[in-house]
């Protein structure tokens, strides 16, 4: 075996003990053994398996899963830098060279001392202040070469992270339009007194009427959604708050989180009313653990308050508490069964449905999932009634919704409107000129060209999670495709065929245009991979995994066809760059030794 | 099977073996009286059959085995330019078969563990006679050097299976190998 | 009257809580698949069972049947995705048949020969996977492995082991054993387990024994797997 250092094994148990030997808490606990020694040796997984009483290769499996979970060392200063589109714009490539460069090191690879790795990550959900990266998990946003450089010196004087500079940490909320959500302030417990004088029932009838809809961008009514788990059978019933904010261009649940968390916490009580629920999730996304100290504090506050706990607001029946739970870097857990799959310490796979999780979710138990968005809205309803939220937006959207805009625009940050907004009038209000294309809802949203400005805000119309990346007429909307290809087929979880295999080949194919040898055959290969994507994926993310392509194909098609080198056919990889070793060893260079990548030349 | 209809004008078919052993070639060979009524339709252009060393326009080309070396490139690419369609024949032509075998080895190991390091080798080295066509880091189905426009599987695939596809094509069917005609092995 | 609903414009009989694959099925219509096996839940993750119901792509093995549903199975459309879908499988792993010992008796090979695979069409992978022979009576090729989990659920639910998990995630997902060293040979895995026999693949092989039926004699080549897996189903 090999002469890995021995695991501070008391620190590992009281890991364990704090989370009472509960197989369910595994992912929980590889997130803390991992910070014993920055990584997980292989010892320790055994150990852990040992103290779970749970099979060796299930905790191998949840270790597999996650990106922020480490099999093989990595250095203990450990640097990712957020690779969104947005990023990419604002030049993280080079920002990422020059870090490598400066600490001698490879992307991807570990420092001989151990020190440093350099890598890059999915978007952090830093976009209206990137490029973005986290160093041992925690943020720094607006990289510049100064801070680059600055960041290299640190990291070779071996400076702990407390001492960096405070400011590197600061992650401003930016902003930017308020409307009915972002304006509120209210006093903890304002809505929950509210909603307790209304009963169950009546707090219910308050959010049908209300017309509220899921703003995870799927805006399903979640008045029958809380009704359904309501009326299941099965307790405790489980509330369980979506912050795995993963949607690449996304990040106004960080604010929401950040400023307004007493909303979100608040809004999941509330449902905890409604369904009778007793047990509270909170799934943090592992990008924004730096946020769980102030998270704990504010459920610290509410927990004295009487605002959770049992016998909330001193209702005999009224018992809910909340508890954080971590993920670890991995966009599928957004989805809800994955999410629960995640809960339940698992890897994240999303379930076969039905059932639904609203009948059998958290441990077969009625489980309500909720974003954050929407939790923190039910404050607006519960203060303000049902039929006053109702007749803002549209008739079919009701209410505001929280937008995420970033890329090209003078003013990036959180915008919050009405339904109904038109797309020209947010691109005027953020300050955005010669805007070519917009993105909405994500890599797994609709890509909207200049013709569609007109069209608005609203499930019936550009239907959103939030996030809103802006592409003006220097960007080239092929690598902006191409960068959410490599995002899918980096975050598919594996478990179906056509996600699985369909993203790398997605990827292969969007690599082999990008790296000039297209053929006009790739571009009807790219059309069926989409299609049998779209039909035969197990879940949302295979699904929505050519939606770039599709848009980009339809609206942009000529920034695919001027990277085509040939109508017929091309090979995908370099003849003559697979000679290379071959030349090497025989120290070869005559013209024997070479092939034409292109076969016209060879005549 | 009825008898292909015959075509205006005989059909030129050229062969060849990149990768391979010859299996397939040997298999064509079984289709045994067959030949006679194929003679009457086809007639062949570069082949280890006739010993022609250049392709010339081709109706049908069938190639052999995988694409292992430089020299492999050049013979598929002079095939792809002189047939108007191109078949992979056998195992080795469609997925790489058994030299594909080799890809998940670095080539420097192969070539140092056959040349080099061999028993009963004194001195051996790594031929370099610029004579010789250099092999490509991985062994690759001839269907990603260039366009291919039918697959016949098999290893190799048997002479009933090479006579129906090749009926089927001077006919002017699409090409289906049912009822066990299909096999990879 | 039971309920039904119509496979391909055929009446299918079935109870509630039937799914599709299962009420077809018995009513004597194929519809193919590799993760599915009667012992166990449904698993939906190789997708070949994949059926227009209702005008939605869902996998007939984990949907219940609906009343009056009319379900596309043996189309043209849906036979071409399952042939784009073994064709996936073919190019993500390492597939030569001629050196298989699994081969004439493999199941993804056998799909490959009812929906006309003839070519692999894609890019190959060509991943690196190297085997663990570690064991005394078994040799694990990781080169084929598809993912079917069948290897997983079998040592878990019923040898009681959990010898095999998958770890790792999208296309380096791979099959990990239960032991620190990684080596089959660490684990309590025995031939007699179910998961020595499940796996319809050639991952997981019996050792010492090699072409003891010829090729060309063996279950898939002297018949469909069509016609085997619907007699099967009848007995």
């Amino acid at each position: 075996m090999s002469a890995l250092p021995a695991t501070p094994t008391d620190a590992l148990d009281g890991i364990l003990q704090r989370h009472g030997h509960y197989p369910t808490e595994l992912l929980q606990i590889l997130i803390e053994a991992q910070d014993l020694e920055g990584w997980l040796p292989a010892p320790t997984l055994t150990h852990i398996a040992q103290a779970l009483h749970i099979p060796r290769s299930r905790v191998e499996g949840v270790a597999g899963f996650y990106s922020f979970l480490y099999t093989q060392p990595v250095g203990r200063y450990r640097v990712l830098f957020s690779d969104n589109i947005t990023d990419r714009m604002l030049g993280n490539a080079e920002l990422m060279d020059a870090l490598c460069r400066k600490l001698w090191i490879e992307p991807g690879k570990l420092s001989e001392d151990g020190l440093v790795s350099i890598a890059t990550t999915s978007c952090t959900g830093l976009c209206d202040q990137g490029p973005g990266m986290l160093v041992n998990g925690r943020a720094i946003g607006q990289l510049t070469h100064r801070r680059i450089n600055e960041i290299a010196e640190m990291i070779r004087q071996q400076r702990p992270l407390d001492l960096w500079p405070a400011e590197y940490f600061q992650i401003s909320d930016n902003i930017r339009r308020k409307d009915s959500l972002l304006n509120l302030d209210m006093k903890p417990g304002a809505a929950l007194s509210a909603v307790v004088e209304m009963g169950r029932e009546g707090w219910l009838r308050e959010v049908q009427t209300s017309n509220l809809r899921g703003r995870g961008g799927a805006g399903f009514a979640t008045a029958v959604k809380w009704a359904s788990a309501r009326n299941a059978s099965g307790e405790p019933k489980v509330i369980v708050c979506n912050a795995d904010e993963g949607e690449p261009g996304t990040f106004k649940d960080r604010v929401l989180l950040n400023s307004y968390a007493d909303l979100v916490f608040e809004g999941m009580t509330l449902a905890a009313w409604a369904v009778g629920a007793s047990e509270g999730f909170l799934y943090l996304r592992g990008e924004y653990r730096y946020l769980l100290p102030q998270l704990e504090a504010v459920l610290a506050r509410r927990r004295e308050a009487g605002l959770l706990g049992r016998h909330i607001l001193h209702e005999p029946c009224f018992d809910f508490d909340i508890r954080i739970h971590l993920g670890a870097g991995a966009y599928v857990c957004g989805e809800e069964t994955a999410l629960i799959e995640s809960l339940e310490g698992k890897r994240g796979t999303p379930r076969i449905r039905p059932p639904f999780p609203v009948t059998k979710g958290y441990l077969g138990r009625p489980t309500v999932v909720n974003n954050v968005e929407t939790l923190a809205k039910t404050c607006l309803i519960a203060l303000g009634g049902g039929e006053a939220f109702a007749a803002s937006g549209t008739a079919q959207s009701a209410g505001t919704k929280l937008l995420s805009i970033s890329g090209d625009c003078a003013e990036p940050g959180i915008y919050e409107y009405p339904f109904g907004v038109p797309i020209a009038r947010i691109l005027e209000d953020c300050g955005a000129s010669d805007t070519q294309a917009v993105q909405v809802g994500g890599a797994a949203g609709v890509c909207l060209a200049g013709y569609e400005f007109q069209r608005r805000i609203a499930y019936e119309d550009v239907p959103t999670a939030g996030a809103f990346m802006i592409f003006d007429g220097t960007r080239d909307l092929f690598d902006v495709a191409r960068a959410f290809v490599h995002f899918f087929a980096h975050e598919s979880c594996g478990f179906c065929t056509p996600c699985r295999v369909g993203t790398s080949l997605l990827q292969g194919f969007m690599d082999k245009l990008a790296d000039g040898h297209g053929a006009k055959a790739d571009l009807a290969d790219i059309d069926w991979l989409d299609r049998l994507l779209k039909n035969a994926s197990h879940c949302g993310l295979g699904s929505a995994a050519p939606n770039p392509v599709i848009d980009t194909l339809q609206k942009f098609r000529p920034a695919y066809e001027r990277r085509l080198v040939s109508l017929d056919f091309e090979p995908a990889f370099d003849l003559d760059a697979a000679l290379a070793e071959a030349r090497q060893l025989t120290a070869r260079d005559d013209p024997g030794a070479h092939l034409q990548t292109h076969e016209e030349e060879e005549k | 099977m009825s008898p292909a209809p015959v075509p205006a004008r005989k059909l030129r078919v050229a062969t060849t073996s990149l990768a391979g052993c010859f299996g397939c070639h040997m298999s064509f060979l079984d289709i045994d009286e067959h030949l006679f009524e194929l003679v009457e339709l086809i007639e062949f252009d570069r082949s280890p059959l006739t010993d022609i060393k250049d392709v010339g326009p081709c109706d049908i080309g069938l190639i052999e085995g995988g694409v292992c070396n430089a020299e492999n490139v050049h013979v598929l690419r002079e095939f792809r330019r002189h047939c108007k369609t191109l078949i992979a024949l056998g195992a080795c032509a469609v997925n790489g078969g058994l030299p594909a075998q080799r890809n998940h080895l670095p080539l420097s190991e192969c070539l140092r563990e056959v040349y080099q390091f061999r028993p009963g080798l004194e001195n051996g080295q790594i031929p370099n006679d610029p004579e010789l066509p250099l092999p490509l880091d991985k062994v690759r189905p001839i269907h990603e050097v260039v366009r291919i426009d039918y697959f016949l599987p098999g290893c190799p695939p048997s002479g009933p299976a090479i006579w129906k596809f090749l009926t089927d094509l001077i006919a002017g069917r699409t090409p289906r190998l049912a009822g066990g005609l299909l096999h990879y092995d | 009257m039971t309920k039904q609903f119509l496979l391909d414009g055929q009446p299918v009989p079935f109870e509630d809580g039937q799914t599709i694959l299962e009420a077809a099925r018995k009513a004597g219509h194929y519809i193919p698949s590799l993760c599915w096996h009667q012992d166990f839940p449904p698993h939906g993750s190789c997708k070949l069972c994949i059926v227009k119901a209702a005008g939605r792509h869902v996998s007939a093995c984990a949907t219940p049947a609906k009343e009056g549903w009319e379900v596309e199975s043996n189309t043209p459309e849906m036979n071409g995705e399952r042939r784009g879908l073994l064709q996936m499988l073919f190019v993500e792993g390492n597939h030569f048949c001629p050196s298989c010992e699994k081969s004439g008796n493999c199941e993804l090979q056998a799909l490959g020969y009812e929906y006309e695979m003839l070519t692999p069409r894609f890019r190959h992978f060509f991943p690196e996977r190297p085997v663990d022979a570690s064991h005394p009576d078994m040799l694990l090729d990781f080169n084929r492995c598809i993912f079917c989990e069948l290897c997983v659920r079998a040592s878990r639910d019923v040898d009681g082991k959990s010898v095999f998990a998958l770890t790792g995630r999208g296309i380096h997902k791979h099959l990990a054993v239960n032991a620190e060293s990684g080596r089959l040979a660490d684990t309590d895995f025995s031939k007699d387990d179910l998961a020595a026999r499940i796996c319809p693949v050639g991952v997981i092989l019996p050792k010492g024994r090699g072409f003891a039926v010829p090729i060309g004699e063996r279950t898939f080549d002297t018949e469909t797997i069509r016609s085997k897996t619907l007699k099967e189903e009848e007995s």
